[in-house]
């Protein structure tokens, strides 16, 4: 009896894994059929003579070839200077970023000094005027300092790295999960407070600290509205996302198409192996920023 | 009773605040009363007490900051401050072949307002260098020690280590955050647009004309635009949160159930969109869904239309198909941290819930789903007035298209408050309006964040959970 029992629920939950197992291919197969399509799509010439380089109603192109990445790399275009304009500004506001991030939460979690929750509160409520709002009188300020156009990738850094310490919750909230025991008995010691900083807390919060660094470093490579505003016109200054837009959207009907996906693949794949590398730090940092608010 | 309370609270912070001005002034009285001759002379030259004291430290930082305040509003700035009231009177004009540039009225009101904010921290400073003589001779009449400059110096590392720290995020904030938002909020106030571009044309201060355009419900007024993008932009927001949240939370408990095997597999597939920049996966999928795109090619081909969905032409379909996209983006994110949440969940409520006989799904509806609200109430809030601002979901798919002649200020169907507000600045020029409807955005993610904040059941009642 007993038996019979445990045997319909093995079979019932055989039959459920089954389903389980069905639904769970399926999705990955709606969550990977974009980046197979741009594959493939990237390896479709876009020379005339052998096929079409726009949009197609087919997936697999009749022929292989490597035209589109040739075309990234021999110099038609400026893709290499762009790509390393991306690449720069994404170390420099990764590095600046991750440093001030730091700052504010190690000050904000553990010192008390007068105005702290008034400057908490007045940052909150600045987060929630849109950043595009600004757009214009910041492009004034920096072509005020020489910094828009030729010298858009400093100023796209400036920019970036300036309102950094609003983004201090996550790395707040894992600071606060340090006991402060900790920084007292060092202080009963005759540590000072930047000592305790340096050598002790900044050690300990690795995790955030990757976290922090691997945000910061993925955001410029979607910078799309503000990097094509300051860059205007200044096609040295652009980086891969505001250049590979105008092939999208301007340069669509001449069939720039399998170029753009061509370059996407060249940037996507070593940001996702990247992150890939990092993805225990992003859930942790993702996961503890959530509950806390 | 709410609102007296609320009204009492409102008085009493008026109230406080006007008895610490007065305190502040009577002790910037009595500093100067029963001050030497050092302090009183501080009050124009600041950290004059301090250098006379010894303390060559901080009396050079205060006299360095008063120098360099004055040399700012004097040399420089007043001469914009002065034409503020009118953001200047001198026009362009062309004699001959040359043209003789008169006032700019941008950068009358940008280095103004920067004037503006010189002469706050000018008095701030004041006040402080005040205080700092009070304090030392505090110290001296009570025959104690002075701290040294090295003290001073140290103290920056130590007990003033905040101050070191938070200098820089502080300034960088004020400089590209504070001063551009109060800018643009002047502008709203102003008739900055196509017509009254510097340096050839002046823009000046027209009231609040601008306010009264965004709710004028006129053939030219900006009224019902505004209310249908603001429409549109609270369902959008609503529908991405809620759907991308269950739907993440389903997929969540899918990998999560015993017996399925390849747990980290399935996980790093979804994680992939995370990874991938966005504006080459949502581009992709945006031609994905075109007329002549890759879907439209093959139902064709199979004989299962004969006409091409027009997803990105028909308004309705174009939402729809967004919030769908915009699954395939959401997904992923709500399912890492359900994950980690669902793995809270203590084993012992299921159990007895078992015992008790329950099926999967009234376990579903009464622990897990609690739970996940309950822990998740904040998040979901920032979800919610993220969505609302979620620029680049909307721009990379379809830019606000389609296009429609019955929206004005260039809004198409499926624009949201801030890629109409983006089209404004970069399209049209119209920064009156765009400061406008910035100035909307912040009041409808302001005011949906109060209310909910304050519902909240974690808010409420912190321990309910626990």
């Amino acid at each position: 009896m007993a038996n019979t029992n445990t045997g319909s629920m093995k079979r019932k939950r055989a039959v459920g894994n089954f389903f389980g197992y069905v639904l769970l291919i399926l999705i990955s197969l709606i969550w990977l059929f974009p980046y197979f399509g741009l594959l493939m799509a990237s390896f479709r010439s876009f020379d005339a003579s052998i096929e079409y380089g726009g949009v197609v109603d087919y997936i697999i192109p009749h022929t292989f070839s490597l035209d589109n990445y040739k075309f990234l790399f021999n110099g038609q275009t400026n893709y290499v200077r762009w790509y390393a304009n991306t690449l720069i500004i994404s170390i420099f506001v990764s590095l600046f970023n991750t440093c001030i991030v730091l700052c504010v939460s190690y000050a904000l979690s553990r010192m008390r000094f007068a105005g702290r929750t008034f400057l908490m509160r007045f940052w909150l409520v600045l987060g929630m005027f849109p950043g595009f709002l600004t757009m214009i009188c910041l492009y004034f300020l920096l072509k005020q300092m020489g910094l828009t156009q030729a010298g858009a990738i400093p100023g796209l850094i400036l920019v970036s790295v300036a309102s950094s310490g609003m983004g201090y919750y996550v790395c707040k909230g894992y600071f606060d999960t340090i006991p402060k025991a900790l920084d007292e008995a060092a202080r009963i010691d005759g540590a000072s407070r930047a000592r305790v900083f340096f050598q002790m807390i900044i050690p300990m919060a690795k995790p955030i600290i990757i976290y922090t660094a691997l945000v910061a470093f993925m955001g410029p490579w979607c910078d799309y509205v503000f990097a094509s505003y300051i860059a205007f016109g200044h096609d040295a200054s652009y980086n891969v996302a505001v250049a590979m837009q105008r092939w999208m959207v301007v340069g669509d009907y001449q069939g720039y198409f399998t170029r753009f996906c061509a370059g996407g693949i060249v940037v996507a794949v070593p940001v996702t192996i990247l992150f890939m590398f990092l993805q225990k730090y992003y859930v942790e940092g993702v996961t503890g920023g959530a509950v806390k608010g | 009773m709410a609102n007296t309370k609320g009204g009492q609270k409102k008085k009493n912070a008026i109230a406080d605040f006007f008895s610490m001005l007065g305190k502040d002034l009577k002790e910037i009285g009595v500093t100067f009363k029963e001050g030497d001759f050092k302090t009183k002379i501080s009050f124009l030259i600041f950290g004059f007490g301090s250098l006379l004291r010894g303390l060559w430290l901080r009396g050079l930082t205060l006299l360095a900051a008063e120098c360099g305040l004055l040399y700012f509003i004097f040399s420089f700035g007043w001469s914009y401050f002065s034409k503020i009231g009118s953001l200047g009177t001198i026009a362009t004009t062309k004699q001959g072949r040359k043209t003789v540039y008169g006032d700019n009225s941008f950068l009358i009101l940008l280095f103004g307002l920067l004037t503006l904010f010189a002469v706050i921290a000018f008095i701030a400073i004041w006040r402080i260098n005040v205080r700092v003589n009070r304090n030392e001779e505090l110290i001296i009449k009570n025959g104690r020690k002075l701290p040294s400059n090295k003290d001073d110096f140290k103290s920056l590392f130590d007990s003033n280590f905040d101050k070191t720290l938070l200098a820089l995020p502080v300034a960088g904030v004020f400089v590209f955050t504070v001063l551009p938002i109060v800018f643009m909020i002047c502008v709203a106030f102003t008739n900055y647009d196509a017509n009254h571009q510097p340096p050839s044309n002046l823009f000046t201060w027209v009231g609040i004309e601008n306010f009264k355009n965004l709710f004028s419900f006129g053939t030219a007024g900006f009224g019902g635009t505004f209310v249908t993008v603001l429409i549109w932009t609270l369902v959008w927001a609503f529908f991405a949160t809620f759907i991308d949240y269950f739907l993440g939370i389903a997929v969540a408990m899918l990998i999560n159930k015993k017996g399925i095997k390849f747990k980290k597999l399935w996980r790093t597939i979804l994680v992939m969109t995370i990874a991938v920049p966005q504006f080459v996966s949502l581009l992709y999928v945006s031609k994905l869904f075109a007329n002549d795109g890759l879907i439209n090619g093959y139902l064709l081909k199979w004989g299962i239309i004969d006409q091409a969905i027009q997803f990105w032409v028909n308004p309705t379909l174009a939402k729809i198909t967004i919030i769908v996209v915009n699954i395939w983006i959401g997904i992923p994110y709500m399912m890492l941290i359900a994950t980690g949440l669902l793995m809270n969940i203590p084993e012992d409520l299921y159990e007895s819930a078992r015992i008790d006989g329950a099926t999967p799904w009234q376990m579903f509806v009464n622990i897990t789903m609690p739970y996940m609200l309950f822990v998740t109430g904040p998040f979901l809030l920032t979800q919610y007035t993220g969505n609302l601002n979620n620029f680049n979901v909307i721009f990379l798919l379809t830019q606000g298209q389609p296009k429609t002649g019955n929206l004005v200020g260039g809004a198409g169907r499926t624009d949201l408050l801030i890629t109409w507000l983006y089209k404004m600045t970069i399209n049209d020029t119209n920064y009156r309006m765009a400061a406008v409807i910035g100035i909307m955005v912040f009041v409808v993610t302001a005011g949906i964040s109060l209310v909910v904040y304050n519902l909240l059941p974690s808010v409420k009642d912190e321990e309910g959970f626990q």
